[in-house]
């Protein structure tokens, strides 16, 4: 046995001698990947054993895989055994312990986009329990949802209160084998959100990650389930604006999407990643695999992201449109600053008759970022009336800066009508200087110009969330240009 | 007051402005005239703060400031304007948000609150009858899809509403209906007064026909190499700047 394995089974043995987790550093797995790793996330979790094979399957199928080479990402080699892949939501060893401790430029961040103060410490990943005054609107917004019918909860939670639920739509949409790391997370996903829409209810709220307090240490590995019974509707709001610090280098995250007849979905994502220090140390490698099934006819799955942070970004968020009359959209604006890469777009499936769907993107690159698109619409032989619209809009800020765009389209029917709009544009002295000499700061300039250049996307977003997304890319932007 | 004084100034190791000689007493309108590519919008924008432009000697005063050591927002809010003799597209950016930016830039330098919503609507409004604009032109992004004489209006309503110190009009009268041009002439007469200073750089006499400037210059190669009342204006506008090239070459040779 390696001194690995050793260490996994004293861990067991831990347990099990105590019957619960005593001390800080128990709650944490030492780095390392095995079959005993599996179960012993499992076994922690008291999960059912279908979800316990489930996960073994995935690991072994893991382990004949090797990790994908990107063609326009930089990254250094991930030691997938010096990870740990456990910890609980209690035990952040290397957390800072007040404030103090805290990188000042990201309190700053916190300062400038307007987080209130008590909130600033679970943000900053403080390792104090995340004690938030929204307690009584958490239990508000509870009781609101139980009326309506809405299950709103953490992964783990369903796994032990609706495990029919779980075994009946988990990998539906994303399989285990989909990819290397959406197959990693199925071996050893931590937790998430679950979500289930009744039939015929519209949720009488938007469903924000926020106020599920437990988020907050969800861990690199999340997996969330949203599913949404006929005629249902509900909006999701993932992440917030504010900079996440976290320990954890690499994110790997699966999102799966269920939409049945004339089901509604709406999946908003504000993210900011930790970026790194100024050099770019510590930044968040954020690799997920976001995908929705538009199942029943006539049902619509919608994706809006605003992304900034992490180091490295790769994701594209998905529709597969089976249902006949079925629509996808897919609305991004993705900013890359620093020596951020970020490598994102979609994928638009067309398997049902006259499916729609459409793709908005918006890549903005500055300093010496690079922003590359890659969006995929493919239109099946029996997806009679298809129909795609793709705009896909770069600007760019400075000039050490890139943007690169990746379209590919697959039409196996003859009736298919796919336009794809393609524009790159540059924020030129002269437009700077025409704002300068009306007395607008060149900051507030460029942040004038990025905002009209997203507005199609922000008019996507949930109000309050366009404006934060807004407040987040003036933030962000900050110091890219002279 | 504000005096130029022997100004040279370079584009891409270019020498465009070769010692450029001018003062302007508050309440003054200089017509500034002379042949196409003489300098005179790149004097204009070394006035304005163009970081393309390299100052390479002399000096510019402005009242009791040094003009060259502000940078181009603060000038702005020192009361300098400048209207493009092309002004440039924001695409994005509405007309009305921009404005609004503009103003509130310049109360906020001067200490002031920022304008609320229905005092902004209000002023805008009043100041886009005086320039013939519709209201509409507030919903439209700056300049996108405008059309040359709609530019040209749109920066006299800048200028009217920013109320500056020191208006620098870069041929705002070229390509104008007759209409827009009687609305740019009143628009500067309109703001004439014993505190302000205008340049305004044209070539055509029907401009100065309304505004009637107080001094009339010649900039040819880099250098004022004329300079008189509004009659100086006509003789050009009868016998063109070829004899003027005498003038020139005297004065090198001196
Ligand atoms: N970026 C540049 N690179 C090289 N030359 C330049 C540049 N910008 C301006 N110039 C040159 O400087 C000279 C002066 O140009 P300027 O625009 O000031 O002329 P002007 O007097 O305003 O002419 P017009 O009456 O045609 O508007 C011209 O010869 C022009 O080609
Ligand atoms: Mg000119």
């Amino acid at each position: 046995m390696t001194t690995q394995n050793q260490a996994i089974e004293d861990h067991l043995n831990q347990r099990y001698q105590h019957g619960f987790v005593t001390d800080v550093d128990a709650d944490t797995l030492p780095p390392g990947l095995s079959e005993n790793t599996v179960r012993w996330i499992s076994a922690q979790k008291n999960e059912p054993d279908f979800l316990l094979q489930w996960r073994l399957q995935a690991f072994r199928h893991w382990q004949t895989l090797s990790e994908p080479q990107w063609a326009h990402l930089h990254i250094d080699p991930i030691d997938f055994q010096a990870i740990s892949y456990y910890s609980s939501p209690h035990s952040k060893k290397d957390a800072p312990k007040s404030l103090d401790e805290v990188d000042p430029k990201l309190l700053e961040t916190y300062e400038k986009l307007g987080i209130p103060l008590h909130e600033r410490a679970a943000l900053a990943g403080v390792a104090v329990d995340a004690v938030f005054d929204s307690v009584s609107v958490a239990t508000t917004f509870k009781d609101k949802l139980a009326e309506a019918g809405v299950i709103f909860c953490s992964f783990s939670e369903a796994v032990q209160q609706h495990p029919e639920l779980i075994k009946q739509y988990l990998g539906t949409v994303v399989p285990y084998r989909d990819n290397f790391y959406a197959t990693l997370n199925s071996a050893v996903f931590s937790d998430g959100s679950f979500v289930y829409i009744p039939k015929g209810v519209r949720c009488p709220m938007e469903l924000s990650t926020y106020f599920r307090i437990n988020a907050a240490n969800t861990g690199q590995f999340e997996r969330t389930l949203i599913i949404a019974e006929p005629d249902s509707y509900v909006s999701y709001l993932e992440g917030c604006t504010a900079p996440m610090r976290d320990e954890n280098q690499l994110h790997a995250a699966v999102v799966e999407l269920v939409a049945l007849d004339r089901a509604e979905i709406k999946y908003s994502t504000v993210q900011n990643w930790y970026p790194g220090d100024e050099n770019g140390k510590g930044g968040i490698y954020n690799f997920v695999t976001k995908r929705g099934a538009c199942r029943g006819q006539a049902s619509k799955i919608s994706w809006t992201q605003v992304e900034t942070g992490s180091a490295i970004t790769w994701k594209y968020p998905s529709v597969v449109l089976q249902g006949d009359d079925s629509v996808g959209e897919f609305y991004s604006v993705a900013l890359s600053n620093l020596c951020q890469q970020a490598d994102t777009g979609t994928k638009m499936i067309h398997l049902g008759k006259n499916t729609k769907s459409t793709i908005i993107s918006k890549g903005i690159s500055a300093g010496k970022g690079q922003n590359a698109y890659r969006g995929m619409v493919r239109v099946t032989p029996k997806a009679k009336g298809a129909r795609n619209f793709t705009q896909c809009d770069s600007l760019l800020i400075g000039s050490s800066c890139g943007a690169h765009t990746f379209p590919h389209i697959d039409a196996a029917c003859d009736d298919a009508i796919i336009e794809h709009e393609a524009s790159t544009a540059k924020i030129s002295e002269d437009q700077l200087f025409y704002c300068l000499q009306r007395g607008i700061s060149e900051e507030n300039a460029v942040s004038m110009i990025v905002n009209g250049f997203c507005r199609s996307v922000f008019q996507q977003l949930p109000m309050e969330f366009a404006v934060e997304a807004q407040k987040l890319l003036e933030v962000s932007l900050e110091g890219a240009v002279g | 007051m504000i005096v130029i004084d022997n100004l040279q100034a370079e584009v891409e190791g270019k020498a465009i402005l070769k010692g450029v000689n001018l003062t302007m007493n508050p309440g003054e309108v200089h017509a500034l005239m002379g042949p196409n590519g003489a300098g005179k919008s790149t004097l204009a924008d070394v006035l304005a703060g163009h970081g393309d432009l390299t100052v390479t000697s002399g000096s510019v005063r402005y009242y009791d400031q040094n003009l060259l050591d502000l940078a181009p927002e603060e000038r702005s809010h020192a009361g300098v304007f400048k209207a493009f003799q092309y002004p440039v597209a924001l695409p994005g950016v509405k007309n009305a948000y921009f404005l609004k930016a503009a103003i509130n830039a310049h109360r906020k330098a001067q200490g002031q609150d920022p304008l609320d919503a229905f005092d902004f609507i209000q002023m805008t409004k009043e100041a886009m009858v005086r320039v013939g604009m519709d209201e509409s032109f507030l919903q439209r992004d700056v300049n996108v899809g405008f059309s040359g004489g709609e530019k040209k209006r749109n920066e006299v309503l800048q200028m009217l509403l920013l109320d500056p110190k020191f208006a620098i009009l870069d041929e705002t009268d070229s390509g104008l209906d007759i209409d827009a041009l009687r609305t740019v002439a009143e628009g500067v007469q309109s703001l004439r007064d014993s505190k302000r200073t205008f340049l305004v750089i044209t070539h055509y006499q029907r401009l100065l026909d309304t505004i009637k400037p107080d001094f009339v210059h010649v900039l040819a190669n880099g250098k004022i190499v004329k300079s008189g009342g509004p009659e100086l204006a006509l003789t050009l506008e009868d016998q063109g700047y070829a004899w003027l090239s005498d003038v020139e070459g005297h004065n090198d040779k001196s």
